[in-house]
């Protein structure tokens, strides 16, 4: 495997190779995003209970769940640059942060959007929202360390350790709804085989969820191919690429 | 600066001599002590905050006994987390200014113990003087009387917590020039856990309830960050002193 994956340490090479898989990533991302949505809002049933303010739901559950995705993918690129000392792990952490501080934010924001009909308050301090609250703090925190230190490699180790350190929030997030009685409701999706809902509200979320999905990693690969190429602004062939697009 | 130099070329001398761990323990420990003693002001200045904030909750929210002895436990505890956030500064700060830091990296001693002593001289200087002067200002803030016994334990499990996670915020902005806000926004959301835990302890027992369920989560926070937090500090030492 590690034949197969030792040329992608080189930047240049990594640069194209993401170059040819963006597009099918934003092309899926596009189609799976609009059939999903269409079918989740509009012929998707409303719930017996909630009516038809459940239908958030299709933008709250996978902000939510990949935002915590994120973390976790940014902290594995944070342990392969700590340990491995890949520099393309650094550029591929610092692509991820404000991705996933946005989806925290969007998920955070709907989420009190859904609480307000439902629960009749838009927030409340239960061990759910509070640990994804302190989940969005972490990445503002990784954010900032990003942009405290003028050397990139410098930031990168620094904000490496601070991810690996916030990881321990993420299972804290995930079980809040077991571990804890709270108001936020038990999973639905993530029973394995049995999604605790009916199966024509189940397929319009796997379209959204998988749509979102790749609709993130069209947003990292573009920032991930600026990052490279930031980084390496100093490079003859980052030089020729200024070149052929300039004339 | 001068006690502070020669203190640090005997360390030097000293560990030449093939130091054992606990011998290189000890001396950190006693030499950030006594150089915090020459600045008593370091001492005192932040239990001085933590006094003065503890003392503006009740002039700004009303001096009914009732509201305060309800959230005497939060206002403690927000005050003990700010007043560390204050003095962690100087964990590392001096000695990194003054090249002190990078040659105790450079020793031949795991980096681990060293920083251990490093954050037990922080919490004795720091941490256990606020387990001292909190019940007085529980009293100040009608704390209900069952929860005394609650709230010296879990500043006495937690504060030690504090200085642990606090010192990895402190390894990774020391070379930052006005690192003193990133340090609060590194730092403070890795503290809430903590602050939940504690003041549900200190609520339950104002209830006269068992609280050993989140005293025992505290320690468990205070084992794993023990363990844990040096090998983080070091990384980001080493980062920082790069």
């Amino acid at each position: 495997m590690w034949k197969w994956l030792h040329p992608y340490a080189k930047p240049e090479i990594t640069y194209h190779f993401t170059g040819k898989i963006l597009p099918w990533f934003s092309y899926l991302a596009t189609i799976l995003l609009s059939i999903g949505i269409v079918w989740a809002l509009l012929f998707a049933p409303a719930d017996y209970q909630q009516g038809d303010s459940f239908r958030i739901f299709y933008l709250h559950v996978p902000a939510a769940s990949l935002s915590m995705g994120i973390y976790v993918g940014m902290a594995t690129a944070a342990l392969c640059s700590l340990v491995w000392q890949l520099k393309l792990a650094d550029a591929s952490a610092a692509a991820m942060a404000p991705v996933g501080a946005t989806f925290t934010l969007i998920a955070l924001i709907t989420g009190a959007a859904w609480g307000k009909p439902m629960w009749g308050t838009w927030w409340i301090w239960d061990a759910r929202l509070t640990s994804e609250l302190i989940l969005l703090f972490l990445y503002l925190g990784v954010i900032a360390l990003h942009n405290a230190f003028e050397d990139k490699t410098l930031a990168g180790k620094a904000a490496a350790i601070l991810t690996l350190v916030g990881v321990i929030n993420i299972p804290i997030i995930k079980y809040s709804v077991e571990w804890w009685n709270t108001l936020h409701q038990g999973a639905t999706v993530s029973k394995l085989g049995k999604p605790s809902m009916t199966m024509d509200m189940f397929w319009p979320f796997v379209f959204c969820f998988l749509g979102f999905a790749l609709l993130v990693a069209t947003i990292i690969c573009i920032r991930f191919r600026t990052e490279i190429l930031a980084r390496n602004s100093m490079r003859p062939w980052v030089r020729e690429l200024v070149e052929k697009v300039e004339g | 600066m001068n006690n502070n130099n020669s203190i640090t070329t005997i360390n030097q001398e000293k560990i030449k001599n093939n130091l054992s761990y606990r011998a290189a323990f000890m001396l950190i420990l006693k030499r950030d002590i006594t150089i915090a003693f020459r600045h008593r002001d370091d001492i005192i200045n932040p239990l001085l905050f933590f006094v003065i904030v503890v003392t503006l909750f009740p002039l700004g929210i009303g001096p009914e006994s009732s509201t305060l002895s309800r959230i005497a436990p939060g206002i403690i505890w927000v005050a003990a987390l700010l007043s560390t956030l204050l003095s962690l500064d100087r964990l590392f700060k001096s000695d990194h200014d003054d090249g002190s830091l990078e040659q105790m990296l450079l020793s031949p001693h795991p980096v681990f113990i060293l920083v251990l002593a490093k954050i037990v001289a922080h919490w004795l200087l720091t941490g256990l003087p606020l387990i001292f002067i909190a019940p007085l200002l529980a009293v100040l803030l009608h704390l209900n009387e069952n929860s005394y016994g609650a709230l010296m334990l879990t500043l006495l499990l937690g504060t030690p917590i504090l200085s642990l996670i606090g010192a990895i915020g402190v390894a990774l902005t020391v070379g930052i020039k006005k690192g003193g806000v990133l340090l609060s926004l590194l730092v403070l959301p890795l503290y809430i856990p903590v602050l939940i835990f504690a003041t549900s302890a200190i609520d339950t027992a104002a209830m006269n309830l068992p609280f050993s369920g989140q005293l025992a989560i505290i320690a468990a926070l205070f084992f794993g960050s023990l363990t844990l937090a040096p090998f983080a500090v070091s990384a980001a030492l080493k980062v920082s002193t790069n």
